[in-house]
């Protein structure tokens, strides 16, 4: 198992050396987004106003924190279902989007979409809300505040832990899993 | 006599304990889990889900971002007497107070279809209500998030698909969820009554402890094959291939109508939380 350090915003050369199966470790600025967010961020992009941040280059986070305790910088946040984002994810990747982190399968037009655009696609251990907050060392709400926990967020963090779930080729570890452990012949 | 005003607090507390603290029995199966993983990227995720529950537990913070709907099994004694107020507001005003003190996240939409907006309070709950006998009121809180919410599903086969179709359902409900559950993953089957009934069963053997086994042989030994079963798909921690895909599986069965075999498969995510208080 690889371990690789990488720092945002990401350039196509840290993309392409991110392989399926890699343990990663992000530094630097990622962004939440979920549901509501995205649906909000596809209305703009129709109207031709501009996204409450540029994406190129730019992870997205599919998460939605916990309130912070008083004192503490977020609450608990851990990633959720990828999956729901997939109708939006082609539209963002196609204006730049580099990276996204989140926890289970992508479709195939996403994949598709990934490969074309050079993108990569990260799981953080479901669940792993507690231990995640450790490594966000700023946060701020940069949009959507109504929203509540589905608000745009700007997260600082430093060696976030992920894996590489899809790469920018379409390696896909959840299919390389399943062939690797699976036993069972139907 | 039971005051309202004591089970507001009893459910207040539930909610916040359960979403930082695993039940022993959980926490144990993840650790044993350790030694049969086989894979790699499997063992390091066991162990930064095991790292994270520790986290959880010494600072009180919750476990999981998504801290769930307040799922709330009620045993009311039929000879309970409750005072100052309704079952179902005082649940529910513990549920609002829990999340808000608890700071723990409010994940529920006022309408599912038009309108989405949050309540902000984390309620309605979820509340189920058994009446036994004695004088006792039993609560069970059980946070559930909707990554394995999501991937529950119930079948109504006929009583002719027998026992391959029941395991051909269960199998194919937990290989289309993969790694959207948060795997490894505790199974509760229902199987018999009728369309609802059959969901609350699989629900409420989700609250069974690991290694528990059904009384009746022949379950007990479905459950043991569906779980080597299951754990033989290969999808592993999070869905990224390994050996443990599943902790347990509980099945529970009641009576059911002669034309009919419903079956509810319900999935939870390790974060298998819950906790119980008893009043009166």
């Amino acid at each position: 198992m690889r371990e690789v350090h990488i720092t945002t915003p990401l350039s196509d050369d840290t993309v392409e050396r991110l392989i399926a199966g890699d343990r990663v470790y992000i530094t630097g600025t990622i962004y939440t987004a979920r549901d509501a967010a995205h649906e909000r961020m596809m209305e703009l992009i129709e109207k031709g106003e501009p996204l409450p941040f540029d994406v190129k280059g730019q992870v997205i986070y599919y998460a939605g924190p916990t309130p912070p305790r008083p004192g503490r910088v977020i609450g608990s946040v851990g990633p959720t279902t990828s999956g729901r984002m997939d109708s939006y994810t082609p539209t963002m990747l196609d204006m730049g989007l580099k990276g996204m982190v989140g926890k289970g399968e992508r479709s195939k037009g996403v994949i598709e979409s990934m490969v074309k655009n050079r993108a990569v696609y990260m799981v953080a251990v479901g669940g792993a809300g507690a231990k995640i907050a450790r490594c966000v060392k700023r946060s701020s709400i940069i949009a959507f505040k109504d929203l509540g926990p589905e608000a745009v967020y700007m997260l600082e963090v430093e060696n976030f832990p992920a894996i590489v779930a899809i790469d920018c080729y379409g390696n896909n570890q959840y299919e390389m899993g399943i062939k690797q452990y699976g036993r069972l012949t139907k | 006599m039971i005051s309202a005003e004591e089970i507001t607090d009893a459910v207040a507390g539930l909610c916040m304990e359960a979403n930082s603290k695993l039940p022993e029995d959980v926490m144990e199966a993840l650790k044993k889990s350790l030694d049969v993983e086989e894979s790699e990227l499997g063992k390091s995720i066991l162990q930064e889900i095991i790292e994270n529950d520790n986290i959880a537990y010494c600072e009180g913070v919750p476990m999981c971002q998504d801290t769930g709907m307040a799922t709330v099994f009620v045993e009311l004694g039929q000879d309970a007497t409750i005072v100052g107020g309704s079952l179902t507001d005082a649940i529910n005003r513990g549920v609002s107070k829990g999340y808000r003190e608890g700071y723990l996240r409010k994940s529920v939409d006022r309408k599912p279809l038009f309108e989405r907006v949050n309540t902000g309070d984390n309620t309605p709950a979820i509340i189920h209500v058994d009446v036994v006998p004695g004088d006792k009121l039993r609560i069970v809180v059980a946070p559930k998030g909707a990554g394995s919410e999501n991937m529950c599903a119930l079948r109504m086969l006929k009583p002719a698909d027998g026992v391959d179709g029941v395991k051909r359902f269960i199998l194919d409900t937990v290989r289309n969820a993969g790694g959207n559950p948060c795997p490894p993953i505790i199974v509760g089957v229902g199987i018999g009554g009728n369309f609802e009934k059959v969901a609350l069963m699989a629900k409420k053997a989700l609250l069974r402890s690991i290694g528990s086994r059904n009384s009746d042989s022949r379950y007990a030994a479905l459950e043991e094959e569906l779980l080597k079963m299951i754990n033989d798909t290969g999808i592993g921690p999070q869905g990224l291939g390994g050996r443990v895909t599943a902790l347990d599986v509980h099945i529970e069965y009641m009576p059911t109508h002669i034309a009919s075999l419903p079956v509810a498969c319900a999935i939870q995510c390790h974060a298998a939380r819950h906790g119980e208080v008893i009043l009166g």
